[in-house]
């Protein structure tokens, strides 16, 4: 197909799926109602199992099986990414070279460091009790030990960085969310049943299961998202272009 | 507001579209997926709000004194986020490759696979 | 064991094993995480056919405890858990034929290859027994981002990057859409539970939001079951894949598209308030005949060999669109043992141009001719995968063809032509490519410079020591493939359980008590009759001879009519639409997308 050919297709096609989107929308509940059957029973049985996050017990408790299969999407990434990213047989290994920072940079990058390491844990570990969790805490992790990279070089990043433990601490994380869910299965007798005392509400430690599948998630995303990224960065600064030293190529 | 919101979903899923079919680029196409995603943050939302709704969290909120959004869809947007996080690593992993291999980020001119 | 158990376990198995691959596989030899993953893959296989076999009607486990009205029910009735039985099946297979195979990247990256097959499984398995829409998404996700990876395995060569790269934006696009029509249907009804969903469309008549909600939510489906014009991206994906992962995603994943589609209208859009039973019979009837005949022209021009057996996928797929839309249990039983045997019997062929693969570094229907004459028990297995894919009795493939001509006849009677024109078409162009490999007969055909095609030579070879022996696994597999497939035609109690499943399966009532109360209620519905008849006999031959007449020609006079023919020339117009363009299969998504909207509507 031409480009023109192909355009004129799309936006024939584009047409109609908008007349019929804006006629489906004209027919959804309006914007803003009060009417919200599933929220009321959610936010019901979050209070009876006294999470104060209801997002947070809809994510490890109510519906929590989606939150393994997502989890597992991101173990498999990780898994996918050192398949795809790995050295090929053409490509050669070479050492990243040490960089010049302005100092002001560096005190900049030492002081939030270990700020950014607090915050994250704090809101893996607040999970139950206010917006965060494992997910976003899991995030401000993997960032925080990035600020090395950017407030020095790539060997800084690299010592700060155990690869190998980082993946095994990925498995382990993503295997415990499955392994909690087969406890409550032998305890309770569903799979993924929150069979853990659960606490005053408001309390870190309330919630039975959510703070626990909250750490496991938060363990899972740093050390996968710091996995990920080392991949990436691998390729950006460790390994030469198959080309360069090559006869031949493709 | 009526219904500008999900329409506005809709607008954010086309615009994408049209990005992904005429695209010269990869990343700009990985790109546009992730705003094809957005619209589905977009609806998830606005079908989760409550005129006069606070954040579904009661740690500084008595049960039943105010009315809240819906937490379902902020929990399904998430794990949403995360999905579309992960995939877009995928590609851009695939992107890195195909250009080392095919010296082109440009789907028009892969010409490996055709008839 | 009870299903409580056992629907769970069946998804935590394989992610415990991956997660164990991925920690040990760095410590342990080769054996050692050929071992992990064989005994995880035979454990899920062990789980799921106990779940199969005591599972009754309807079996279900509430996570969490939760009741369906706050958390996620799994449910498996024979058809869902069967066809996760057949995934299971299938990946041991996988497991077993990658033992020697399969060239894996050693040190750090070992085990990762295995790790990543078995999370597919467990996305493969977690969206045949899910009860919940967003959590079909979930997994539709996780087995997407597994085979995507697994689809790019080989980084050395471009093609199959390019191959991962339009499977997984299209794939992608399309969950999204898929997201989004979940949100409009959560909308109306605010459930996300398929059964409450079901209960809660009856409360609104039937209206555009419904159309545009089942559309946007078939789209993903679509995508995966390849159906035209959403199949752009299979013989893409399948031509460059390795070919274990190739057996696993023409075996079971495109299958599981069209069973996603099937349970989510029954589940969700069967009764009032959803999509009129004659409005989805006609437009996925229309779809189906669509898809298998554009397989079947497809498949037969092509010879790079992985990529006729994908444009073969697509053209069962169509069929068994067909036998899901008809919406009778008859079709639903048919189409179920189709599915199994089709499944076997396309990873056995695939399975078995992996070893073409490793012995001659092609796969090249013509680069090959006559080339593997020494491997002559392997043509034998090919030639009777070739025949098995035809139908010919006492296949699995053969019943289960013949049961959805049945059901089809019963509504149009041209339909069941459809079939046999089908599966002759696509099994003949893989007899008359193994005619010509194996046995070198025919003269070598002559390419013809400029046509747009993918030839299949000068492929990397999966493995880098040309001069060891044939591993006896990689003949062995496809063997126990090809006699499971004989085997599903040939015992009654298979074809008879799946009979009673699909009577279940179309059962939405008896579905909903279950899932909703959590009372098994026994179905009420008939249970159709699931035997060889002679009339099924005679279309099965008659397919199969059909095949091997237009094979023999093929080979003796050349697969192709005259440049100057009006079909040849059609048949270039199709090809060239096969562009290998990302943009151009994002365009035909879009006008797919419309053109169903469109249908819908006009019908409802």
């Amino acid at each position: 197909m031409t480009a023109r050919t192909r355009l004129i297709m799309f936006l024939a096609a584009a047409a109609v799926i908008a007349g019929f989107f804006a006629a489906a929308c004209s027919r959804l509940p309006p914007f803003g109602t009060p009417d919200h059957p599933y929220a009321a029973r959610a936010v019901a049985a979050a209070l009876a199992h006294r999470t104060a996050n209801t997002v947070a017990s809809v994510n490890f408790d109510i519906r929590a099986f989606d939150t393994l299969g997502e989890e597992s999407i991101l173990f498999g990434t990780v898994l996918g990414a050192t398949l795809l990213l790995r050295r090929a047989r053409d490509e050669r290994h070479r050492r990243a070279e040490a960089e010049r920072v302005m100092p002001t940079t560096r005190l900049f990058g030492t002081l939030l460091l270990p700020v950014t390491l607090v915050v994250g844990v704090y809101i893996v570990a607040h999970g139950q009790l206010s917006p965060g969790g494992g997910f976003q805490g899991g995030v401000v992790l993997a960032t925080a030990l990035h600020l090395a990279y950017v407030a020095a070089d790539y060997r800084a990043l690299k010592r700060l960085r155990p690869l190998t433990f980082l993946d095994v601490a990925d498995s382990l994380a993503a295997a415990s969310f499955t392994l909690v869910g087969l406890a409550g299965l032998v305890a309770g007798g569903a799979f993924l049943e929150n069979v853990l005392p659960l606490g005053t509400f408001n309390q870190i430690t309330s919630g039975g299961t959510v703070p626990v599948l909250n750490a496991a998630v938060g363990i899972e995303v740093a050390s996968g998202l710091i996995a990920l990224l080392a991949h990436f960065l691998d390729q950006a600064v460790e390994l030469t272009d198959p080309d360069q030293h090559e006869t031949g190529g493709d | 507001m009526g219904i500008w919101p999900y329409l506005a979903a809709g607008w954010v899923l086309l615009v994408a579209l049209y990005g992904l079919v005429t695209s010269h680029n990869l990343i700009h196409a990985i790109g546009c997926l992730a705003v094809a995603q957005s619209s589905t943050y977009l609806l998830l939302l606005a079908v989760g709000y409550r005129r006069g709704g606070t954040a579904p969290v009661y740690s500084d909120l008595t049960p039943g004194t105010r009315p809240v959004v819906d937490p379902v869809v902020q929990a399904l947007a998430l794990t949403d986020v995360v999905v579309g996080a992960t995939v877009t690593a995928l590609l851009l992993a695939l992107t890195i490759q195909l250009r080392k291999r095919h010296h082109t980020v440009d789907p028009q001119a892969l010409t490996g696979l055709k008839g | 064991m009870g299903p409580a158990a056992l629907l769970p376990l069946a998804v935590a198995i394989p992610l415990l094993g991956s997660a164990l691959l991925a920690v040990t596989g760095r410590l342990l030899s080769r054996v050692g995480c050929d071992i992990v993953a064989t005994a995880a893959a035979t454990a899920e296989v062990v789980c799921l056919a106990l779940l199969w076999t005591r599972g009754g009607h309807l079996a279900t486990a509430e996570l969490g405890g939760w009741p369906a009205r706050v958390g996620i029910v799994l449910a498996a009735d024979p058809i869902g858990a069967g066809l996760a039985l057949l995934v299971a099946v299938l990946v041991l297979a996988v497991v077993v034929y990658s033992w020697r195979y399969f060239d894996e990247p050693r040190g750090q990256h070992a085990g990762v290859f295995p790790a990543l097959i078995l999370l597919f499984e467990a996305g493969m398995a977690g969206f045949a027994l899910t009860g919940d829409l967003f959590n079909a998404f979930v997994f539709f996700e996780l087995m997407g981002a597994a085979a995507y990876a697994l689809t790019g395995y080989r980084i050395e060569d471009p093609r199959p990057l390019q191959g991962a790269l339009a499977f997984g934006v299209v794939t992608s696009f399309a969950a999204y859409c898929s997201l989004l029509g979940i949100g409009l249907l959560y909308a109306r009804t605010g459930e996300l539970n398929l059964a409450r969903l079901g209960r809660g469309l009856a409360g609104h008549p039937t209206d555009l939001l419904t159309v545009v909600g089942f559309v946007l939510i078939a789209t993903a489906l679509l995508v995966k079951a390849a159906a035209v014009p959403f199949h752009f991206w299979l013989p893409d994906a399948h031509a460059v894949a390795p070919t274990p992962v190739c057996m696993l995603m023409s075996g079971a994943m495109v299958e599981l598209g069209a069973y996603g589609i099937g349970r989510v209208y029954w589940t969700v859009f069967s009764g009032p308030g959803g999509i009129p039973h004659g409005a989805f019979r006609t437009t996925f009837v229309t779809l189906g005949v669509l898809t298998a005949l554009v397989g079947a022209v497809m498949c037969w021009q092509q010879r790079h060999l992985k990529r006729l057996l994908a444009f073969s996928t697509v053209s069962h797929v169509g069929l068994f669109l067909i036998g899901v839309a008809l919406l009778t249990p008859d079709g639903a039983t048919g189409t179920a043992l189709y599915v199994a045997a089709h499944g076997c019997v396309k990873a056995a062929l695939f399975a078995l141009s992996g070893v073409l693969l490793d012995r001659y570094g092609s796969v090249d229907e013509h680069g090959l001719h006559g080339r593997a004459r020494a491997l002559r028990p392997v043509g034998l297995l090919f030639a009777a995968g070739a025949l098995a894919l035809t139908g010919l009795p006492p296949f699995g493939t053969g019943l289960g063809k013949a049961l959805s001509e049945d059901a089809a006849g019963h509504w149009q009677p041209w339909l069941p032509a459809m079939f046999v024109a089908a599966s002759a078409v696509t099994g003949a162009a893989v007899l008359r490519a193994g005619l010509r490999i194996f046995w070198g007969l025919g003269p070598v055909p002559r390419g013809r410079p400029g046509e747009e095609e993918t030839s299949g030579e000068g492929e990397e070879p999966e493995i880098r020591s040309p001069r060891r022996t044939l591993p006896p696994t990689m003949v062995l597999v496809p063997a126990v493939l090809l006699a499971l497939a004989l085997a599903l035609g040939c015992l009654p109690a298979v074809a008879g359980a799946l009979a009673r499943g699909a009577a279940a399966f179309t059962d939405p009532a008896s579905y909903r008590a279950a899932v909703i109360t959590g009372r098994s209620a026994s179905s009420g519905a008939h249970e159709p009759a699931a035997g060889w008849t002679t009339a099924g006999v005679l279309l099965g031959l008659l397919s199969a001879g059909l095949a091997t007449a237009l094979a023999a020609t093929a080979v003796r006079y050349g697969s192709q009519p005259p440049r100057w023919h009006p079909a040849a020339r059609a048949v270039r117009t199709l090809r060239r639409l096969h562009s290998g363009h990302l943009g151009d299969y994002l365009a035909w998504l879009a006008l797919g997308v419309a053109v169903l909207c469109a249908m819908l509507a006009a019908q409802t």
